[in-house]
């Protein structure tokens, strides 16, 4: 579990009809940590009954100590943590904010940065470019949204012909063979968005012969809702359920079972709990485990994975 | 308290000394009568007053003369600090961290004043007066992880996270147990780990590896190490093994006592801010046996650990040649009392 603090909300600001930026600051305007680009904050929202956590990403200057920002896409169909961002908070709320941690750093050691941002996916970028301005290394951003509802990133992009802007409602769309062909030796490549657009990107990469170690994504994802199901824990005998609009790690943290984390979307590994007998399917929705290890169904992800069948038993 | 700063060699004469209050306080890396690994981390700072966990980098009195020890390694071998160039900004994360965490435990030794991006910086042990600009190289004599590192006590390595793995890609190191920076950088923690003998059967740099990635700011964490030196040393170096090699042979019954020494590691974790790195400050210690014996409890345990110890951890820190005339020597000091648990000498 990560160091928190307990920040309030000074901004509220519709950055579109769907996609709304908040900003938090010290109480007492102590400043903050300074953070690094592409680093991502944990926000704990009391919702009710329910404790949510859910991890966004940073999307002001890593420089900056006077306060976070963050932009939250409102998703109609997620388990609430979006929507409890829209409905419930306002400037003055305060709520309990995680240090910043950074599962998609830029690499130093890269000759020229390719940014490409999907729909919210943008947001990671936003504070890569800052960092980019500081280190006045060479980049392009491709920025591709469905629609210009959804795409918040417009309001915080600084004009520069270095960053491309495809709208597909209007027609444009995003070439990936001809944003992966004629770079220089040395260019990393970083892709946030959904699933379709990260996979897009890296079989092109694959097929223009770019080496694995130049490619770095970042899935934007939260835990999907889903049926709900119950688990046993091993250890103690008890048996929890998980609800529709619940994740298997917030149902376990609201049974005050003390389970580890840290990026809460399946990529940092931390949550990774041994199964001790599963009889049934375990939905994998996590980056973390390999193909192998979803076969074999002896861990789960429980920030992000879910399981249908008749018993699933956690060695906890 | 003023500290008062030892006047005294690392190399030559060896004039090198612990006073009494230096003896004391000691980090004494052994908290029962056994070694055998651990990763037996926890969180830094944090101690009891006085001790050298009390503060983030600890400022003690061979602070000047380790500062002096270290530009003369450092003009016979440059290669001794390296820093490959994406860590630029890891190094200016090292400087501020180190000069802010100062300023704040040492007041009457050292002071910062920031104005925005202005820096005025005043070490006054070693008489640096110095105003640069924050992020901007060509404003410091040399580049910020070696200027900080030139003015700070231990080895320094600054480990980059990428692909799930860290990598050894600068580092300040003259005051190491018989490794070298020129060979390590740019290697990955796997690699630079390669000769510690067992730990990689037991797993623990797999658990090593996964709790620093895990690692945050503002949490940072300590764990202790040691070895055993010949003469107080600081820079037992793979490149000087010429130099430092042949003095085991210059042990004898007579001399252990004075020339043995255990070396004593104090290592620190920290996330960096600015460049997502981790910084691993390795702090020495030098305690010659007599030293180690003022303290009853540290006498008692140190035969037990050193006359029991594995074999092959024996040999790999570099002692094994002279256990016999060691242990012989640390008997004198047990009487076969039970020792307290923890590592503080009994008061």
């Amino acid at each position: 579990m990560s160091k928190q603090m307990m920040l309030e909300v000074t901004e509220v600001e519709p950055l579109t009809p769907l996609v709304t930026r908040f900003r938090f600051e010290h109480p007492e305007k102590a400043p903050l940590p300074i953070f690094s680009g592409g680093a991502h904050v944990v926000v704990e929202m009391p919702d009710g009954e329910m404790l949510r956590r859910n991890a966004y990403s940073l999307i002001s200057d890593p420089n900056d100590a006077s306060g976070y920002e963050i932009a939250v896409r409102r998703e109609e169909t997620g388990r609430g943590g979006s929507r409890y961002m829209h409905s419930e908070v306002t400037p003055g709320t305060r709520m309990r904010i995680s240090v910043p941690t950074n599962l998609f750093a830029l690499d130093p050691r890269a000759r020229k940065h390719v940014l490409i941002a999907g729909g919210i996916g943008i947001t990671p970028f936003l504070s890569h470019l800052r960092q980019l301005d500081l280190l006045q290394q060479p980049f392009e951003l491709h920025y591709a949204a469905r629609s210009r509802d959804e795409a918040a990133g417009l309001k915080l992009l600084p004009k520069s012909a270095r960053i491309h802007v495809q709208i597909s409602d209007e027609g444009n769309r995003m070439d990936l063979g001809e944003i992966l062909t004629d770079q220089p030796i040395g260019t990393h490549v970083y892709v946030c968005g959904p699933e379709g657009l990260i996979s897009a990107v890296l079989d092109a990469a694959a097929r223009h012969g770019w080496p694995k170690g130049a490619l770095h994504s970042e899935a934007f994802a939260s835990p999907p809702p889903g049926k709900p199901f119950t688990v046993t824990l091993a250890k103690s005998g008890r048996t929890i359920e998980v609800s529709a609009s619940q994740s298997l790690l917030e149902a376990l943290e609201a049974a005050k079972v003390e389970i580890d984390w840290s990026c809460r979307g399946g990529a940092c590994g931390r949550c990774e709990t041994k199964v001790a007998a599963c009889d049934g399917q375990i939905e994998h929705n996590d980056h973390w485990l390999s193909r192998d290890e979803r076969a074999e169904q002896k861990k789960i992800m429980p920030c992000m994975s879910r399981f249908t069948g008749a018993a699933l038993v956690l060695d906890l | 308290m003023t500290l008062q700063f030892n006047d005294e060699t690392f190399r030559g004469d060896y004039s090198y000394f612990n006073t009494e209050h230096a003896i004391k306080r000691l980090p004494f890396p052994f908290d029962r009568d056994e070694y055998v690994y651990s990763v037996n981390i926890e969180a830094h700072p944090g101690g009891p007053k006085g001790s050298p966990f009390e503060f983030r980098f600890d400022v003690d009195e061979h602070y000047v003369s380790e500062m002096k020890d270290r530009a003369i390694t450092l003009d016979d071998d440059p290669l001794r600090c390296q820093s490959l160039p994406h860590m630029e900004l890891a190094g200016w994360d090292l400087l501020e961290i180190i000069m802010v965490s100062k300023a704040e435990d040492y007041t009457d030794l050292f002071t910062l004043h920031r104005d925005g991006n202005r820096w005025h910086w005043i070490n006054r042990p070693l008489g640096i007066e110095q105003r640069f600009t924050f992020l901007d190289p060509t404003t410091l004599p040399c580049g910020p992880m070696e200027y900080i590192t030139r003015q700070t006590q231990g080895d320094f390595a600054l480990l980059h996270e990428r692909d799930g793995n860290l990598w050894m890609d600068a580092g300040m190191v003259t005051s190491q147990a018989d490794w070298s920076l020129d060979f390590d950088i740019g290697m990955n923690f796997f690699e630079w780990h390669a000769p510690v003998p067992k730990a990689k059967q037991m797993g623990v740099f797999d658990k090593a590896l996964k709790f620093l990635l895990a690692m945050q700011q503002g949490q940072s964490y300590r764990r202790l190490n040691w070895t055993m030196t010949v003469n107080p040393r600081l820079d037992t170096s793979p490149e000087n093994y010429h130099k430092w090699g042949p003095e085991k042979r210059t042990i004898t019954p007579e001399n252990v006592g004075r020339k043995q020494h255990l070396r004593i590691e104090l290592q620190s974790f920290w996330r960096l801010p600015r460049s997502n790195a981790i910084a691993f400050p390795i702090r020495c210690y030098l305690a010659c046996l007599e030293d180690i014996c003022t303290q009853p409890k540290w006498g008692r345990r140190l035969h037990r650990v050193l006359r029991d110890i594995d074999p092959t951890l024996a040999e790999y820190k570099g002692f094994a040649v002279n256990q016999d005339m060691i242990v012989n020597y640390l008997s004198q000091f047990d009487d076969g009392a039970p020792t307290s648990p923890g590592i503080f000498p009994d008061a």
